[in-house]
């Protein structure tokens, strides 16, 4: 299986995202979420993982994509991180993907703002662009690159 | 790393730690021969075990002080400062290897011959003090013992014999002549034979067996096994996870009617709260697990300043989480070192003051109220009021305004202040300006308070108060702005709730700010929705009819100040267990972590004193506190005086001056004891004793009606006291009511020299008799002022 990667893949905003399938420690349905005041925006709420505390991130903040509408429920992908799990915040949920090392081109110079610092870079499948997110860096910013907004 | 290396390191650490303790201790009674012989064991236990998983340079360190060890054992040397100052550096090297050992696995490249040299010097030095008298205490030579012979190695314990001639029960010679017989074949005990002969009383005989017993006891450690603590932290979040599991069932149990489920629900929650307890008593440690490392400290410290210092600790068995254990290490040591620094003076100052040249400090610590309370008390030379003033004047902490009207408890209170030293000179231990806040801090961080008492020249006590476990806290919840906040039950003052014309009435602005007078003081007011930024969302309208309605305020206590928390609705009081926010949510002061609620949902608990510095009750409150203070007791300095006016037993109007009075209070009636044939009530850690203005002017009593039906009267009636302090000395005097406080330039006339009062005077319109306090103190203990003149 050299040069082949897998993939745990979600849609956000209509764009494909993924992130190593081995940071993944579940995938789950909508939850209620307590919110939190005077947190960061991209801190959508807290939920309740059995038991566990998990942050609920919200990727369409955190990447700066338009806000989803009220009516729609976002799922968790819950990541494995060295500080316990947080959820990422999606709008549906992929296959597992296996891709070809290949295939990654790194992102184009185009590619401004925050997002530059959490992509990194893009898979070219057949008929359209996994983007690969760096999930260290996109938590571990969140305190400090989502104060501002 | 090999099991068997890791177990050495636990084992040596520990008994690492028993050896600093037994050294000091040896150092003050040096014929103590069982604590040398502890000394000797583990030095040879370290000694053995090194040697044989190859630890060179270890095992020559403490072969040389085994060998000055086994001197001193046959009393060719005596302990001497020097040489216990010589093992404790043994000591230190020890633990420095053995720490080494257990980061790389190697004993380090640190030398260590200079600590060789020391130990070897020390042992071939000639003995400083003379060996011990011809006739020794302790009957060295070890004596054949048909007794014991069989049970145990000989050094383990010690004998009976030995027991009963080190508690001057008996005489060497008696024993000697009780094991000749045995040896001549007499069967019966050494004991039985002392008996016979005269020689012992019996009931010495048993306590001496009792004592060898416990000290077989002890040496059985069969009944206790080490634990990961990984595994008692995860056997802890489990119960934590059990006990909302527990929370979720017994309140579907509530809609339920299957009487067997109802049952088992009931039964499951008993088990669950006994299995919570359990687990946390596995958790808990004794607090002596710290001071154990004091007497070494205080010793070292005390001996590089030249001063000489007592350690006496009560109440080592109190047991409190170990995450606290480990939080308060520091702030702890931190205090026991500034006692010895900056507290207790040199031998030659305290023999100057007519103090005992050995300075005490003394720890405390003990259960109450669901709190460990930890005291550290010394005998030194208190804090110097004046110097605090002084310091906190010139590093502009304070003004000279406040200055000249802080009470003696907010000057001492100073000290918690950032940036803040009264250390004359910087020393390496101390006084570099940063400490006490970092105390304080420290201790409010695990929910605790901190409190410093003290008198110049007499001592200072510091009383720490925490909670005694952090995992699982009462707590009151409440809803704003439709969400549940948690708010930890330790902050926790009092609810009110106002309703109707309260509500519209009840909360008053200045300028802007809510206020609720709530018995007659001003409680600012923080919304709870506002503070957090989320009324926004709520709609404005709601707010309003809200407050128009019903206002819930929760009254908490942040940092010695109080304010009202308005909230939309108070639900309950649970237990609830806490969990850490996610590192993305650390920054936020107002959260202390969250809980899962018994539905299932997730509640922040709110940080009281965060929340209250963000809406600014605690720093704006303490400025107005002063300026409130500073109007209460404001002097005008012309001539005159400030009169505290009273109502007299009589109703007439009664008078004092306002400079004799301390402060005033107001007491439960129910709170006041009886001692020596008089009232008195426990104040601030002293007891005042209380004189009652009517019987004190006894010719009024017949007349008065409102004296006597202050006599009786419910538990909870308050009695309002007048305390007068003089020098340390305080009396409180109970009277029906405190009137007003007036300045008077008037002139006494006096007259009639009734008992109790200097005469009378026109105050505020109206003839107002002035009470001669001193003479009624005197009256009522005549040694009141005599007392102070000779302490």
């Amino acid at each position: 299986m050299a040069g082949k990667k897998q993939f745990s893949t979600f849609v956000v905003d209509r764009l494909l995202f993924g992130v190593g399938v081995e940071k993944v420690q579940e995938v789950i349905r909508y939850q209620e979420m307590t919110r939190v005041p005077l947190a960061p925006v991209v801190v959508k709420g807290l939920i309740n993982l059995r038991g566990q505390i998990v942050t609920a991130v919200d990727l369409r903040r955190r990447l700066g994509l338009h806000e989803r509408a009220a009516t729609d429920l976002p799922m968790n992908v819950v990541i494995r991180h060295e500080d316990g799990a947080v959820s990422l915040l999606v709008d549906e949920i992929g296959d597992v993907l296996e891709v070809e090392e290949g295939t990654f081109e790194s992102p184009p110079g185009t590619l401004s703002g925050e997002a530059r610092e959490l992509i990194r870079g893009a898979y070219k499948l057949q008929d359209k662009l996994l983007i690969a997110l760096d999930t260290d860096r996109m938590l571990n910013l969140v305190t400090t690159a989502a104060r501002g907004t | 790393m090999d099991d068997i290396v890791r177990e050495f390191l636990v084992e040596s650490n520990e008994n690492l730690d028993l050896l600093d303790r037994n050294l000091v201790a040896l150092e003050k009674d040096p014929e103590a021969r069982d604590i040398l012989a502890s000394i000797f064991r583990t030095i040879h236990t370290i000694k053995g075990t090194c040697g044989f998983l190859g630890f060179n340079k270890l095992e020559s360190v403490t072969h040389v002080g085994e060998s000055l060890l086994s001197k001193m054992r046959d009393g060719e040397l005596l302990l001497n400062a020097e040489i216990t100052s010589g093992l404790l550096v043994m000591v230190d090297a020890v633990r420095e290897m053995l720490a080494s050992i257990e980061a790389t696995g190697q004993e380090g490249d640190r030398d260590y011959h200079a600590v060789i040299e020391t130990l070897t010097r020390l042992q071939n030095s000639e003995p400083q003090s003379p060996p011990a008298p011809a006739e020794p205490v302790t009957p060295a030579p070890p004596l054949p013992h048909p007794e014991s012979t069989s049970e145990a190695p000989p050094e383990e314990e010690r004998r009976l014999g030995e027991i009963l001639v080190g508690q001057g029960k008996t005489s060497p010679a008696q024993v000697t002549a009780a094991l000749d017989k045995q040896l001549q074949g007499d069967p019966r005990r050494v004991g039985e034979i002392l008996v016979e002969n005269g020689s012992a009383k019996s009931p010495d005989i048993l306590e001496a067996i009792q004592e060898q017993k416990e000290v077989r006891m002890l040496a059985a450690t069969d009944t206790s096994i080490r634990v990961d603590v990984g595994l008692l932290d995860k056997l802890m979040n489990l119960v934590g996870e059990l006990v909302l599991a527990r929370n979720q069932i017994l309140q579907f149990s509530t809609t339920q009617q299957d009487a067997l489920f109802l049952s088992t629900s009931q039964r499951l929650n008993l088990i669950t709260t006994e299995l919570q307890e359990g687990v946390m008593k596995t958790r808990m440690q004794p607090i002596g697990n710290i001071w154990a490392r004091f007497p070494r400290l205080v010793r070292d410290l005390a001996m590089s300043r030249g001063k000489q210092v007592r350690i006496e600790m009560e109440g080592k068995e109190t047991e409190l989480d170990k995450t606290l254990v480990e939080a308060i290490k520091d702030p702890l040591t931190h205090l026991v070192r500034n006692a010895v620094d900056h507290g207790i003076e040199t031998p030659e100052e305290r023999l100057a003051c007519g103090k005992p040249a050995e300075g005490r400090l003394f720890l405390r610590a003990f259960h109450e109220g669901g709190q460990v309370n930890i005291e550290i008390s010394d005998d030194g030379a208190g804090v110097n009021l004046e110097r605090v003033k002084q310091k906190a004047l010139e590093r502009g902490l304070i003004t000279p305004d406040h200055a000249t009207r802080m009470s003696e408890r907010e000057i001492l209170n100073l000290i918690f202040l950032p940036g803040f030293s009264t250390a004359q000179r910087v020393t390496n231990v101390s006084g570099r300006g940063v400490g006490m806040d970092v105390v304080k801090t420290n201790i409010e961080k695990i929910g605790g308070v901190v409190d410093i008492q003290g008198q110049s020249g007499k001592g200072t006590t510091l009383r720490i108060k925490i909670p005694l476990t952090l995992a699982i806290i009462p707590a009151l919840t409440v809803t704003s702005g439709g969400d549940r906040y948690a708010i930890p039950q330790v902050s926790l003052l009092e609810l009110v709730r106002l309703e109707g014309e309260q509500a519209r009435k009840g909360i008053e602005m200045i300028h802007g700010a809510p206020v609720h007078r709530l018995r007659g003081r001003l409680l600012p007011l923080v919304y709870l929705n506002r503070a957090l930024g989320i009324e926004v969302e709520s709609s404005s309208d709601g707010a309003e009819k809200l407050a128009a309605d019903v206002a819930n305020i929760v009254v908490l206590q942040a940092d010695d100040r109080q304010f009202g928390l308005v909230v939309d609705e108070i639900n309950d009081t649970e237990e609830i267990v806490v969990k850490p926010l996610g590192k993305q949510l650390k920054g936020i002061t107002t959260f202390a972590g969250a809980t899962i609620m018994g539905d299932g949902r997730v509640a922040l608990i709110l940080d009281v004193l965060g929340l209250a510095q963000r809406a600014n009750v605690v720093s704006e409150v303490r400025d107005r506190a002063v300026v409130e203070k500073a109007a209460q007791t404001e002097i005008r300095h012309d001539d005159g005086e400030s009169l505290l006016l009273l109502r007299g037993p009589d109703d007439g109007r009664m008078a004092m001056p306002l400079s004799l009075v301390a402060r005033l209070e107001e007491f439960d009636r129910g709170s006041v004891e009886k001692a020596e044939g008089r009232h008195v009530v426990q104040y601030r850690g002293q007891i005042l004793p209380l004189i009652h203005l009517s019987s004190a002017l006894p010719e009024r009593r017949q007349q008065s009606r409102s004296a006597e039906s202050a006599e009786p009267g419910g538990e909870n009636e308050k009695i309002q006291v007048v305390v007068y302090a003089d020098q340390g000395r305080s009396v409180g005097f109970v009277v029906d009511r405190i009137l007003d406080i007036a300045h008077e330039v008037g002139k006494i006339q006096k007259h009639t020299g009734r008992q109790g009062t200097l005469g009378s005077m026109v105050v505020q319109g109206r003839v107002t008799e002035l009470l001669d306090v001193k003479g009624i103190i005197q009256a009522a203990d005549a040694s009141f002022f005599d007392d102070r003149v000779a302490a």
